[in-house]
């Protein structure tokens, strides 16, 4: 049990940091890096609830994909790598105060309803019983209607994008 | 494990991506910001699930991840397409539509 919680706040640690990293570095190639570490770490805390097949996605599409786009991003759209340093508003402070009171309020609200509940309060064993078959089985029976249609959203994305990067030669 | 701490630290997240959503002028910051918020949703929406022993919490995160790989294909192509129109994604400049 305790190394629960130590694995839990070496990892909760690790993504905090490298999240305000990548909100607040000025080399944006760094962020999409710190950007890896909080997406792993997404994934290394859904493996730690159990919910592994969630957790290989992620890495795959997350980590796989997303990353190497925003790479790409970035590679496409930098124009001098030197000058172009300016990826702050100058003024920060309406932001700060923002995150801050979302923050506050999310964090009084959550600790006024969920103080000392654990997490496997609901488990009759203390067994985490939510496999991948079961996964697949409430996808494909129950949730079909919503993963066609994500399907086809995805083709939609797909195209949308090639049409609106597409260079136009000529009309 | 406590479900608070999941749910607090999906809370940090998401707060410090409102911020650089907020405070970043680069286009692809942004997006690597809404990312991060939608992170944070996906560690509540797992962390309820397992709460409540029910599959359904994995699998909106599921259909979370899917839309958001579409959506951040859809957004670097507009950024694409901004930097090529202006020559910058400095979201500042793009305000055509100012009154």
């Amino acid at each position: 049990m305790i190394a629960e919680h130590v694995a839990f706040g070496i990892i909760a640690a690790v993504m905090v940091a490298s999240a305000l990293r990548v909100v607040t570095t000025r080399d944006i190639v760094h962020a999409a890096l710190y950007l890896v570490i909080v997406l792993a770490g997404v994934a290394a805390l859904f493996l730690l609830v159990g919910a592994e097949f969630t957790g290989i996605t992620q890495v795959l599409i997350y980590i796989g994909a997303v990353i190497v786009l925003f790479l790409f991003g970035i590679m496409l759209t930098r124009s001098d790598f030197d000058q172009d340093t300016e990826t702050d508003h100058k003024r920060k402070f309406p932001a700060v105060l923002t995150a801050l009171l979302l923050v506050a309020v999310m964090i009084g609200a959550l600790v006024d309803r969920f103080e000392g509940v654990r997490l496997d309060a609901n488990l009759p064993g203390g067994q985490t019983p939510q496999t991948t078959a079961q996964v697949s089985d409430e996808l494909f029976s129950q949730y079909i209607v919503p993963f066609e249609a994500v399907s086809v959203l995805l083709l939609a994305a797909l195209i949308g994008a090639i049409v609106i990067a597409r260079r136009e030669e000529g009309g | 494990m406590l479900l608070n701490e999941m749910l607090l630290l999906g809370a940090v997240l998401f707060c410090i991506g409102v911020y650089g959503v907020l405070a970043r002028r680069n286009g692809v910051l942004v997006l690597m910001s809404i990312e991060l918020i939608l992170n944070a949703v996906n560690i509540n929406l797992v962390a309820f699930g397992a709460f409540h022993d029910t599959v359904m919490g994995q699998i909106f995160a599921l259909f979370v991840i899917t839309v958001a790989a579409a959506e951040v294909g859809i957004g670097l192509a507009i950024v694409l397409l901004l930097y090529r129109n202006r020559r910058s994604i400095d979201l500042d400049q793009v305000d055509l539509m100012k009154g």
